[in-house]
């Protein structure tokens, strides 16, 4: 295999500006792929990433480009998402490439994660190469939005493709410019064997398969292999390369190559994204330098709705973690909720992903508890914890001061709506940093923002006070320290441990009101009266009533009637059991992420 | 023999009533000939493949019975007693609308041995009549509710309904005022349901969400509103004389209608006609829905055809087995609707088990609650039990 056809890239984007249908149209292009064969957005391959219309994992492919000079080239292309929430998988697709495509869509311009992306594939050390996409829209400006690369990135974008991935219009030169503009991999074919996993999943036929990027050395069939963080060693079962939405094997993955490898790996933690694989016999003197190590920031309960279900769960857990890293859990116990898992996430997208995979992929009914951050309590004693779950609060007495995470938040507004979203981050604790006009009509505020402030409905509230035309990314910047409390949720003068949070302390009067008005409308009613209340320590701040249900008949119950009666009875007993009892009360699974849908309406 | 009990169904009105959703359409005369037609093949059919039965309760049902002219009436009760054996005391009751008896027609009942009549009121205020769609106002049943009387017929049973859109305690009050110095036999008062696919459904689908949720509403009255209601229908009807003996029937001088009372306490019944349900055996069926497909269906079985279904008649369109469980929780909350309940002894004879060793905690529960109360070897549910008996009952269903 001569190295200098070979060309390892991805393509980033801002969500939405068409990173998907590009994929899809070079896969189309270069032949991989009858027609036939070719369903909309071939790499999101979840059926929740087609649904939702993002990608959440990398996913790769190999397709053979017959270029204008007359050779065959093979382009390894790797799929990255564009949400905020999953920059780390980003950054694992980016060690295994060597160049980048960034798409930017002709009408909006740059937004806050194309700066995002861009900034991450320069720290990897990749040649970035501008497209412009969706050029077939009323709306679009291409010459505008040339000029905005060109000022905001510094990237050179004067024969930038201008393309429309979606009608398929000049592809072509988005082609011949992987093959002109982006670098051919190094590496020396001969030398020890380093390779860098990128990815993993699990196969229940052939173990885990380990998707990795050959820095140096060749990867064969029949090599003993090892693990250089985790030591483990395994004999090579198969090698090969990712076709469209299958492994196809092959003899042997040289330097410069993307690929996968089998092993009868049963155990994921042998094979940690970001370690190097290398030759048992001759391994290499050190390991490839490895990721970026990342932290979850948000994290919640995560309970099976049906009791017996807890190993399931843990099952599911376990193998969802397989391939992503991001994803963590321990045991923990609730009161209100039995048995289930302090999970953390990268942020709140993140979360709900795992929580529908869980629910569709492992067919699991789940109770998810309102999230939260990760405060740190400096207690009296001069010990500090790192809190994750709000009941594990200790006594206020016993608490000298709390620390809450910020981050630096950039928003990209048109000016329109500048005003409407500095009063957002306003009434979000945020602190203003600085503001700079990236165009005439457009704007890049910053601010620095408590994450609690957030990680709820921060992004929905973005959209719609700017009517879409904002956009939002954000990086940790620390702790800081904050007034907090606790607000514990009482139902039936019961108090509920999976709904109490954290709240700053000038805010705690309005969120405990809203709870309890938002619990009011999701807990139906029962046959005695319910009071909800809200209390920091003993005092109640907030109270709402379920009245009593007085009347709840079937009218009519004759011959014909007995059938629909016994369904009727079986619905309203089938709806008690998704429920949880607290006391003498049923809860329903939607009312622990009450504390989500507080700013709505 | 195997008392049994009978249904007949006649699916056809004058015009739809906006609430309704039971199935019946406006068919012409012919059309209401060969269903009849029909009917009689499917009479002779049921009663060829359900031999030594006893037939004590016979119920024509709709739509709207009364519509049809008195010689299918006629043929369909003469069919029914050539080729079953009919108890001499059979209750043989027919539903009625206001505007479709004569004096004729009652007379024909009378000597095909109809002795019970149920009349379709609903209301007295012609305001809540025009709301619901009925094809009659009040004058209009006073008249046929005289004609009733001058034909001897002494079982009568007036329905009238509460949580209707504007009800308020004057108007139902008026209602139950008039209905009540009438004096009929039976009164059953039913609340309103917001039935899918019916006009009321389009037109007060949001306000029943409210009123479940307790919440104020524009059309419907609200909950707490309904809830008086209901009570006021209880405790006026009660003043009155009207002993109510199941969550919406009322009787005077203990003319219960024998009939329904078979439904809750298990006793076998045929459906005949479109749409009839059936429990026989332990089997709970159906009848096909299309008219058309009942109507080839009595074809093919006088042609002497034979009729390939899955099923254990070429009319079902739906069968369950019960299984023991089933027609335990069944036991139970068709029992409970009953005013004095269901007996201990009745279980154990039925089921060849201790009631308690089902449903000993359900029972213990409930009698905390003061849903449910015992006495003599019988339970029963309180007043507040039954004002919530769909939670209630909910709790007898066994996994």
């Amino acid at each position: 295999m001569d190295q200098s056809k070979i060309r390892n890239f991805c393509i980033v984007a801002h969500i939405d500006h068409g990173k998907s249908t590009l994929a899809d149209r070079i896969i189309q292009m270069t032949g991989t792929l009858t027609d036939r064969e070719m369903q909309a957005q071939v790499l999101d391959n979840m059926d929740l990433e087609r649904e939702r219309g993002i990608t959440i994992k990398s996913q790769a492919v190999r397709i053979i480009y017959k270029a204008d000079d007359g050779e065959e080239y093979i382009f390894n292309l790797i799929d990255t998402p564009g949400h905020v929430d999953f920059n780390y998988e980003v950054s694992r697709s980016l060690a295994a490439c060597d160049g980048a495509i960034l798409v930017v869509d002709a009408a909006q311009g740059i937004e806050a994660q194309t700066l995002a992306n861009v900034y991450l594939a320069l720290d990897h050390d990749l040649d970035v190469i501008p497209v412009i996409n969706k050029i077939d829209l009323p709306s679009a400006d291409p010459d505008r939005v040339v000029e905005e690369i060109e000022d905001v990135i510094g990237l050179e974008a004067q024969d930038a493709p201008r393309i429309s991935a979606k009608t398929g219009l000049n592809i072509h030169d988005v082609l011949e410019a992987i093959v002109n503009k982006l670098p051919a991999p190094t590496g020396d074919p001969k030398a020890p064997l380093q390779a860098l996993i990128f990815d993993s999943l699990y196969d229940s036929y052939k173990g885990v398969i380990v998707f990795c990027r050959i820095k140096e050395g060749t990867l064969k069939v029949g090599d003993k292999v090892k693990m250089m963080a985790t030591g483990a060693q395994f004999d090579v079962v198969e090698v090969g390369y990712f076709g469209a939405g299958q492994f196809i094997p092959c003899d042997e993955l040289p330097a410069g190559m993307v690929g996968y490898m089998t092993a009868s790996i049963k155990n994921v933690r042998d094979t940690r994204v970001g370690d190097t694989i290398t030759h048992s016999n001759k391994p290499a003197d050190s390991p490839l330098p490895g990721y970026k190590k990342v932290n979850p920031m948000v994290y919640c309960g995560l309970y099976p709705a049906d009791g017996a279900k807890y190993p399931d769960l843990r099952d599911a857990l376990e193998k969802l973690q397989l391939n992503d890293a991001a994803l963590q859990f321990e045991p923990e116990t609730s009161i209100a909720l039995g048995f289930g898992f302090r999970c953390g996430f990268l942020g709140l997208l993140h979360l709900e992903i795992i929580q529908e995979r869980l629910e569709r992929e492992y067919n699991l009914d789940l109770v998810t508890t309102a999230p939260s951050v990760v405060y740190r309590v400096h207690k009296t004693d001069g010990t500090m914890i790192e809190l994750t779950n709000p009941s594990n609060l200790p006594d206020p007495s016993e608490i000298d001061y709390m620390e809450e995470p910020i981050v630096e938040a950039e928003i990209m507004v048109t000016s329109d709506y500048i005003g409407a979203i500095m009063d957002l981050c306003q009434e979000r604790r945020g602190i203003y940093i600085s503001m700079e006009y990236i165009e005439e009509t457009r704007a890049l505020i910053k601010y620095t923002l408590p994450l609690n402030e957030i990680i709820y409905d921060f992004f929905d509230a973005l959209k719609s006070r700017s009517r879409g035309y904002a956009s939002f990314d954000y990086e940790l910047k620390g702790y800081m320290k904050s007034e907090l409390v606790k607000l514990d949720i009482l139902i039936n003068k019961e108090e509920v441990d999976a709904l109490s949070f954290i709240v700053f302390s000038g805010t705690a009067y309005d969120r405990g009101r809203k709870m309890c008005e938002k619990l009011k409308g999701e807990i139906p009613r029962h046959l005695f009266e319910i009071p909800i209340q809200a209390a920091i320590g003993s005092k109640v701040i907030a109270r709402e009533t379920v009245k009593a249900m007085r009347k709840d008949v079937l009218a009519k119950c004759y011959g014909g009637d007995i059938t629909r009666k016994k369904k009727l009875l079986e619905k309203q007993k089938e709806g008690k059991k998704r429920m949880r009892q607290i006391g003498n009360v049923e809860i329903p699974q939607a009312a622990f992420m009450s504390v989500l849908k507080l700013d709505e309406d | 023999m195997t008392p049994i009990e009978i249904y007949i169904h006649i699916p056809f009105c004058v015009k739809k009533c906006l609430y309704c959703d039971f199935l019946s359409g406006v068919f012409d005369e012919r059309m209401q000939r060969r269903y009849t037609a029909a009917l009689l093949a499917e009479i002779k059919y049921a009663a060829s493949t359900h031999l030594g039965c006893l037939v004590k309760t016979i119920y024509i049902g709709g739509g709207t019975p009364s519509w049809l002219s008195e010689d299918l009436m006629d043929a369909i009760l003469t069919t029914v007693k050539q080729h079953f054996k009919v108890d001499p005391l059979a209750e043989i009751s027919v539903e009625c609308n206001p505007g479709t008896l004569t004096a004729e027609k009652l007379n024909v009942y009378r000597s095909i041995g109809v002795n019970r009549l149920s009349i379709g009121l609903q209301s007295v205020n012609d305001d809540e009549l025009k709301i619901l769609g009925r094809i009659h106002d009040y004058n209009r049943f006073l008249h046929t509710f005289d004609l009733v009387r001058k034909a001897g017929f002494d079982n009568v049973n007036v329905d009238i309904m509460t949580g209707l859109p504007y009800q308020n305690v004057e108007k139902l009050e008026r209602t139950l005022n008039a209905v009540t110095m009438l004096r009929p036999e039976h009164i059953s008062a039913y609340s309103l349901i917001i039935e899918k696919g019916t006009p009321f459904y389009d037109k007060y689908k949001f306000d029943a969400v409210k009123q479940q949720a307790g919440m104020e509403t524009e059309e419907l009255p609200t909950d707490e509103m309904s809830y008086r209601l209901y009570r006021l229908t209880m405790q006026y009807l009660e003043s009155k004389g009207y002993k109510r003996y199941e969550i919406s029937n009322y009787a005077r001088n203990g003319k219960i209608c024998r009939h329904n009372v078979g439904y809750w306490d298990r006793v076998p019944y045929l459906g005949l006609g479109l749409g009839a349900a059936t429990l026989f055996n332990n089997v709970r069926a159906s009848n096909v829905r299309d008219i058309y497909k009942y109507i080839e269906t009595s074809e093919a079985i006088e042609q002497g055809k034979s009729v390939t279904t899955t099923f254990s008649s070429p009319y079902y369109e739906t069968e369950e087995v019960l299984s023991k469980k089933d027609a335990m929780a069944e036991f139970m909350y068709l029992g409970l609707r009953k005013i004095d309940g269901i007996a201990r002894a009745d279980f154990y004879s039925m089921f060849d088990i201790d009631i308690e060793a089902i449903y000993g905690p359900v029972i213990a529960a409930l009698r905390n609650q003061g849903f449910m109360e015992a006495k003599e070897g019988r339970l029963f549910l309180t007043d507040i039990g039954i004002d919530v008996s769909n939670q209630v009952l909910s709790k007898f269903l066994l996994d």
